[in-house]
């Protein structure tokens, strides 16, 4: 009755293909805005932060940029892992190297240096497809997390080979290392994720994210009416790892401050990422938000109601909460293959049409 | 659907949010056990938890705490990763944690700055980070009595001894877990190798290491005189049993503290026979303390998981923290002079800790420690160790050894050298001058 377009009169171009056609939904979205911005902050403490908000933001921006790549493009990529541990190298280096530099700048150059190794690591897709893209992508994975293991230049010749941030400040606040305020965290991912949100929503409503996916859906279609695979694709790579690079950035410096490849970058996190988009939905924004929550925020959920709310021994609720995601994940996938954005799709299509839905 | 799901979301974010709050009486003394039972590494992780929380159990039940006050024993499930280490330090922290023993090098690292940040104490016995030791650095982290450098020295002093005190020409394997753990030893062993001109080979293991066969098949080609080993979880039992298939002597196969309990050497059988490892600390349950364990917790049915583990070599050395944390905490309700200490009251406790034999045999555990005294410039320890000898017939390990010193000529500018790199990077001016 209130969720509909009828009556909501566009009177320019511009209106008429915005984001969000719905005028409930742009409420919402400017709703939820304001609160992360302005009541978010204020109340934050370093629980929320450091266990909840933070994780989920920064696996938001890896679940963007993996979604760009196999989500819109098509490409599938076992080397998440191995790209957020490029980004996160990379901001150490360059937090090391240059101690005066903002933060801000520092995640973005490592976003730039990610972009490139993924464009290296690209180039195979230009002759293999499917499984084999994939094959390759793994040979990045441990690869690149061999190779940090291996050369002490990356963790500067630590005797442990681990990496720590060291504090670094935005505006004169810190935001890396332990001094951090937990909202000064919090609002440094905050701004990067929607910063990044917005840039990768409108490139796939443009010609860039049209072109990813025509080539996602026949690719010498794609080529015959005139898309050229090789600087899209490539593209692709660069715009993903990009984010990903961010993304794994933030995860070293800003939510562990202090890395250790293999455990934190390893093959597991590729799945992961790779898991919260099949989850979330392939191939759409709302699906990389969705899919990112229910895996970051749903085993912390859990594990409190179980330990905390109902006093269970630590070890069977850790069991049980393993059981209890994975049953739900297989749940989703038969219930609904397209993961929760179409879920949430098809929940609006039924809201635009209630109380009459014939 | 959509109404459903959000109010499920609701109703269920409402209740995780209602679990969130504090659960612990606020009078108490609360000592999180960041354990961990689940994984790979649960095989070392549940003895050292059980360990851990059955000498507080008994402590509350038989003497009602420590000065009157009760210990709060809040167990949170790390699993050994990292990120959960980080949930699980910010939810007992809000619980007024007073020390963190998390039982994993990872997580310490990460703990490092958190807890000199937050002002509460690390006490890494036996592991995490060798070089904060160094008190004038690292005011806030503990790790006496012996470190993985420590460790390091005293295997080869070991092996020195065997050899008639020169290991000249001698081929010597480093087979480590790939990880802040396992590269600890590397600096001091290079160092050692240097002085004693042995040649050190270094075999890397991924984590979790169930698979080991081409590290092992390094070994059969490169037939090195020893291996020194250092594994945990999972890895110790199959690199035993590797050790084991390619008929590797065992006597000539060290493993560290952590690769030396019971879990690792079972599944080898006979094969394991001879096997030898490090500890600092004696194993079996030959201490008076278990009869009062027996008493007030075994057979009231209080002991921590499933109770099987007592006696072990990793639940020794869980009980062992947990009694040097008791007093540490004893120490600073003795300094502060009341008996609801906070954090930084417990750091001065552990900074002005000593505990003497006189002390552990009081404490129903005599000749199970050595004797140390922290200072402000030291807070690591003598670092002595013992070689111990799997027995497999017996299904016991054996002390061949008393303890050993490390050689501190050769740590000491190592640990001068970390800690220096750790305090500029920091920005830390040292303390205790």
């Amino acid at each position: 009755m209130l969720y509909r377009e009828a009556g909501d009169f566009k009177t320019s171009y511009v209106k008429d293909s915005q984001t969000f056609p719905i005028k409930a939904d742009r409420m919402a979205y400017f709703a939820l805005l304001a609160v992360a911005f302005l009541v978010v902050p204020f109340i934050i403490n370093d629980y929320w932060a450091n266990a909840v908000a933070v994780p989920f933001l920064i696996y938001a921006i890896a679940a963007i940029g993996l979604n760009i790549l196999t989500g819109y493009c098509g490409q599938v990529s076992l080397g998440t892992g191995g790209f957020m541990a490029v980004g996160a190298y990379a901001c150490y280096k360059l937090m090391t190297g240059f101690p005066e530099m903002p933060m801000l700048l520092n995640v973005l150059l490592a976003g730039g240096i990610t972009a490139g190794v993924g464009v290296l690591f690209g180039l195979p897709s230009l002759r293999i497809k499917g499984f084999y893209l994939a094959v390759a992508t793994l040979a990045a994975q441990f690869f690149l997390v061999w190779l940090f293991n291996k050369v002490p230049w990356f963790y500067n010749y630590s005797a442990s080979g681990q990496i720590t941030a060291p504090e670094r400040t935005m505006f004169g606040i810190a935001v890396t290392g332990a001094n951090t305020p937990a909202w000064a965290k919090y609002l440094f991912c905050l701004v990067i994720l929607v910063a990044l949100a917005w840039l990768a929503r409108n490139l796939t409503r443009g010609m860039v994210g049209r072109k990813w996916m025509a080539i996602r859906d026949m690719d010498i279609a794609a080529e015959i009416i005139g898309v050229n695979p090789l600087t899209t694709k490539l593209s692709a790579f660069a715009i993903s790892s990009f984010f990903i690079g961010v993304s794994g950035a933030l995860f070293f410096a800003v939510y562990l401050g202090a890395a250790e490849v293999g455990e934190a970058f390893g093959i597991n996190k590729s799945f992961l990422v790779l898991f919260m988009i099949i989850i979330g939905g392939l191939g759409s924004m709302f699906g990389s938000f969705a899919g990112a929550a229910f895996l970051v925020l749903l085993p912390v959920l859990l594990k409190n109601l179980l330990v905390g709310g109902l006093g269970w021994p630590t070890d069977l609720a850790a069991h049980i909460e393993l059981m209890i995601v994975g049953g739900l994940i297989i749940t989703f996938l038969i219930l609904e293959p397209h993961g929760l954005a179409q879920l949430w799709r098809v929940a609006k299509e039924k809201l635009r049409l209630w109380p009459f839905p014939h | 659907m959509k109404k459903t799901f959000t109010m499920l979301a609701a109703a269920a974010i409402a209740a995780g949010g209602a679990a969130l709050s504090p659960t612990v009486a606020a009078a108490d003394l609360v000592v999180p056990n960041l354990s961990y039972r689940t994984g790979p590494f649960a095989a070392g992780g549940i003895p050292y938890a059980d360990g851990f929380a059955d000498y507080f159990t008994l402590l509350n039940e038989r003497d009602g705490g420590i000065g009157g006050e009760k210990i709060q024993v809040p167990e949170c499930e790390t699993a050994y990763n990292t990120e959960k280490g980080v949930e699980c330090y910010e939810s007992t922290k809000g619980q007024g944690a007073l020390v963190y023993n998390p039982l994993s090098t990872g997580i310490t690292y990460q703990l490092i700055p958190k807890v000199t940040a937050d002002k509460i104490p690390l006490y890494t016995p036996g592991y995490g980070r060798t070089s904060a030791a160094n008190g004038k650095v690292f005011e806030w982290v503990f790790n006496y009595p012996a470190n993985y450098w420590d460790g390091a020295s005293v295997a080869i002093k070991h092996l020195l001894d065997q050899n008639g005190g020169s290991l000249e020409g001698k081929k010597i394997a480093l087979l480590y877990h790939n990880s802040a753990y396992g590269k600890e030893p590397i600096r001091t062993l290079q160092e050692l190798a240097k002085k004693h001109g042995f040649a050190l080979t270094e075999l890397p293991i991924d984590s979790p290491g169930q698979e080991q066969k081409s590290q092992w098949l390094q070994v059969r080609r490169d037939k090195p005189d020893y291996v020194l080993f250092w594994g945990w979880g999972v890895m110790n039992s199959v690199a035993i049993q590797e050790a084991a298939n390619i008929r590797f002597p065992m006597e000539n196969f060290i493993g560290i503290w952590w690769s030396g309990s019971e879990n690792d050497v079972k599944p080898a059988g006979a094969g394991a026979n001879g096997y030898k490892a490090l500890t600092f600390h004696g194993v079996g349950q030959d201490y008076p303390v278990y009869g009062d364990l027996k008493k007030y917790v075994y057979d009231a049915g209080k002991a921590a998981g499933a109770g099987d583990q007592t006696g072990s070599a990793v639940y020794s050395r869980g009980m062992y923290a947990a009694m040097v944390i008791a007093e540490a905490i004893r120490k600073a309700q003795e300094l502060s002079g009341t008996p609801a200490i906070n954090a930084s009251q417990l750091r001065d406790g552990f900074e002005q800790l000593s505990i003497s034999e006189e002390r552990m045999t009081e404490l129903g555990l005599p000749q199970f420690g050595q004797a140390f005294a922290a200072t402000c410039e030291d807070h690591g320890g003598p670092g002595a160790a013992m070689i111990q000898q799997w027995d497999a017939g017996a299904g016991k390990w054996n002390l061949i050894t008393g303890f050993i010193e490390p050689d501190k000529d050769v740590l000491d500018p190592l640990i001068a050298e970390d800690s220096g790199a750790y305090a500029a990077e920091n920005k830390i001016t040292e303390r205790c001058n």
